[in-house]
């Protein structure tokens, strides 16, 4: 017994798990088991072939009335698989679920020290001991109730955003999606024709709209941003700003294509990647929704041209600020291709070096034959992974969707323009899954594979009114070779979008490739660290449209089981405070990123409060404090001195 | 070979699921290295630590969020403080501040973690064969 135990007098029974062999194979469970019993307040200990099994958790749960339990410990595998297993078989026994732990002794001993088994074995009655230490202080906890909204703000009018948008209507939530552009669709509206299915994204989008707009709890803003968030899970307080398109419906085609006409501003068409010109009032496509044009403020002159033309076209609008109360926070913000630097394979400095998003929309605006700034292409020469699989740059990662659709656009160059001549420059094709059947069908249709790694890169230079590119192919031994094309097309990747003000305003949790970090991988895939804060689709990493819907359609399962019973149940890991200890310094105030500690006046002076809905359960405020006042439930301070005692012994 | 008693605080989302990892790849590392996992390695009180030595360990281990901390990038910073102000209550104490490592552990970084871990117990035993 440690010294901060003391005797609590409580009854603990201690299970330990074979795990079929994986445990007992290493540890020697009934020495163990044998030993663990002659602890102080252990009053039962088993062995058991596996503690998850159904028959193993009725055993507990009949033992923790029988005996009866005050606590117990399960010693098996990582808490991460079962810990919310078992704390159901303690409240089934009756217990409060937090007078129960989880040893660790399979991945942290057993299997970690499978090459030393009677270490092995004393390792993991150390761990159980401090397990035992734990629970014996450990104090009953009550998961936090609160009132949850069954409402959704999503962010991100993309496919992923749509889809998620129409399923959760359909479970009965009332969903605000906000989209920052002014139409909505995200970067799929700009693709033509895609894999595997050669749908184009107008298709996609026309669809995924048309069905947005049969359900009446679904509100859209779109040119809308969010500008600030307050409360937590379940009761978000959240404002949008909408900015004005100036241009009220309903819409008189005749008289905004005057008004277009008309417009004397002329810019670069971002839609169309710079390939071609704007006015400053302008629309992308014919069936892009909202279908209403936009006046870009950023560009106009106020010259009242469009005026003239147009009666729906108002320059006074005011934008608008919403207030929108929601449960749950849902981003489906997306990606933005990557940029070339300037000087990158060519990029901005030979005038035929373009990026395959540049050659998506070259392909959607050509007809018959397939030309760039006039002259007829007969060869192509698309570069892999720019921007992507960077041995020495930020962008680590592979981007998932470049292969496939540089591929499918080789063969779309091939059937439908008759370009003849394709050379894939490549690190390695991924058309991973299904797609690999583009690969061979590009393959046997004759286009050219040479490979190259990133410690030997290619060479992109002017040959006339051609691109000459050197490479040192490793698929023939690292021969130099030569080739020549009419067009380059670099296959850039994803990066995340430019969020700066989002991330700040939600305290979005990011990870080191600077894409949107959920809780583990594999565990608790489309969650963060802010509780009713999910992600979804390509703003967590980079993932074609088949996997941003998977992932988003998961992300509405999530929410799902957040919102729609009314209330949320929280983790009661929360920071607390001794009001008899605290001396308000303002340290603890000064460590919480969650803005979840408050000064307040008691009849004896100043001290920190913990607003719970705001604080997240880090622990970052207790090691500042010096009067050791602030606490954290669940790890207290009396609870890991003990553990530390247990271990060492 | 005796190993010297290693405590190492890890964190429940990111540096102790790669402790797991390095059991489930059978990665071996002394069984005198025992975790107590805390839900961020800011939460780490010095106190704890000094305990720790005054308990009996040799050394302690703080495998940090760095920058993968789901509570923000601030961790590494406070997380530094604690480092900091630990080396402070150990040479008070006469503890050799040595004894206490800290580095961030990602939660797949299981080869990371045991290299690191192995060293660390290498060179804890030949400092205290050295004080014999």
């Amino acid at each position: 017994m440690t010294k901060e135990q003391g005797n609590t007098g409580k009854r603990i029974g201690v299970y330990i798990c074979r795990c079929g062999s994986n445990i007992s194979d290493y540890v020697d469970v009934d020495t163990v088991c044998s030993e663990v019993a002659k602890e102080k307040n252990v009053r039962l200990a088993r062995v058991m072939m596996f503690a998850c099994a159904d028959s193993a958790q009725k055993e507990i749960v009949a033992d923790i009335t029988n005996e009866p339990l005050d606590a117990i410990v399960v010693a098996s595998c990582s808490p991460k698989l079962h810990l919310h297993t078992f704390r159901a078989v303690a409240e089934r026994g009756g217990l409060n679920p937090f007078n129960y732990v989880q040893v660790n002794i399979r991945e942290q001993s057993s299997w970690a020290h499978s090459d030393n088994p009677p270490q092995a074995t004393e390792k993991a009655f150390n761990l159980i001991k401090a397990g035992i230490a734990r629970v014996d202080l450990a104090e009953p906890l009550m998961p936090v109730t609160i009132p949850a909204e069954n409402s959704v703000l999503i962010l991100g009018a993309g496919v992923a955003g749509m889809r998620s948008a129409i399923e959760l209507a359909d479970l009965g939530s009332q969903v605000f999606l906000v989209e920052r552009e002014f139409f909505v669709g995200g970067r799929v509206a700009q693709w033509g024709k895609m894999a595997t299915t050669d749908q184009t994204g107008e298709e996609i989008v026309t669809a995924l709209y048309n069905q947005i707009r049969t359900r009446k709890n679904i509100q859209v803003y779109t040119g809308a941003h969010i500008i600030s968030s307050k409360g937590s899970i379940g009761n978000f307080n959240l404002q949008i700003k909408v900015v004005p398109r100036y241009v009220k419906p309903p819409c008189d085609p005749q008289g905004f294509r005057k008004a277009i006409e008309a417009c004397p501003v002329i810019v670069d068409d971002e839609f169309n990647f710079g390939l071609t010109k704007r006015k400053a009032i302008f629309h992308n496509y014919k069936s892009e929704f909202p279908a209403l044009p936009v006046i870009d403020m950023a560009n106009c002159t106020r010259c009242g041209e469009c005026l003239k033309h147009c009666t729906g076209i108002n320059l006074d609008q005011k934008e608008e600020i919403i207030d929108i109360h929601a449960g749950t926070i849902f981003l489906a913000t997306g990606f933005n291709p990557y940029e070339p630097r300037p000087g990158e394979f060519g990029f901005g400095e030979l005038s035929n070096v373009i990026t395959l998003q540049q050659l998506k929309r070259l392909l959607e605006l050509s007809k018959g034959e397939f030309r760039f700034r006039e002259k007829k292409i007969e060869s192509i020469a698309f570069i892999y992974c720019v921007g992507s699989r960077q041995v020495d740059g930020d962008n680590k990662y592979c981007s998932r969707y470049c292969c496939t659709s540089a591929i499918h656009a080789a063969l779309q160059l091939k059937q439908e323009f008759n370009v003849p001549v394709i050379y894939h420059l490549n690190k390695g094709i991924r058309t991973y899954g299904k797609q690999e059947v583009l690969y061979a069908q590009s393959s046997a249709a004759g286009d050219v594979y040479l490979q190259f790694v990133e410690d030997e890169p290619l060479l992109v230079e002017i040959y006339g009114e051609q691109a000459k590119i050197t490479i040192n192919d490793l698929l023939t031994a690292g021969q130099e070779i030569t080739v020549t094309a009419d067009l380059v097309v670099l296959v850039t990747g994803m990066v995340p979008r430019d969020n700066i003000d989002l991330n700040r305003i939600l305290k979005v949790p990011i990870g080191k490739d600077k894409f949107y970090n959920e809780i583990h991988p594999k565990l608790r895939p489309v969650e963060t660290v802010i509780d009713g804060l999910v992600i979804s689709g390509c703003c967590q990493g980079p993932r074609n449209i088949h996997e941003s819907v998977s992932s988003s359609l998961a992300a509405v399962a999530k929410v799902y089981t957040f919102i729609n019973k009314g209330e949320i149940q929280l983790e009661p890991t929360l920071a607390i405070v001794n009001p008899d200890a605290c001396e308000w310094c303002g340290l603890c105030l000064a460590a919480c990123p969650f803005d979840a500690i408050q000064m307040v006046e008691t009849g004896k002076g100043k001290i920190a409060q913990i607003i719970e809905g705001n604080c997240k359960g880090c622990g970052m405020c207790t090691p500042v404090c010096p009067t050791e006042a602030i606490d954290l439930k669940g790890f207290t301070n009396m609870e890991i001195r003990s553990m530390i005692e247990a271990m060492s012994g | 070979m005796n190993t010297p008693k290693i405590l190492v605080f890890s964190t429940e989302k990111i540096s102790d699921p790669a402790l797991d990892f390095a059991g489930l790849m059978k990665l071996h590392y002394p069984a005198s290295v025992h975790a107590i996992v805390l839900p961020c390695s800011s939460s780490v009180r010095p106190e704890w630590i000094i305990h720790a030595f005054e308990s009996g360990f040799k050394g302690v281990y703080i495998a940090a969020d760095g920058s993968d901390c789901p509570y923000g990038e601030s961790c590494i910073a406070k997380t530094a403080k604690i480092v900091e102000r630990s080396h402070v209550l150990m040479k008070e104490k006469g503890i050799p501040t040595d004894r206490l490592r800290m580095a961030a552990v990602c939660s797949v970084c299981a080869e990371i973690f045991v290299k690191q871990i192995n060293i660390f117990a290498e060179e804890l035993n030949a400092s205290l064969k050295k004080e014999d």
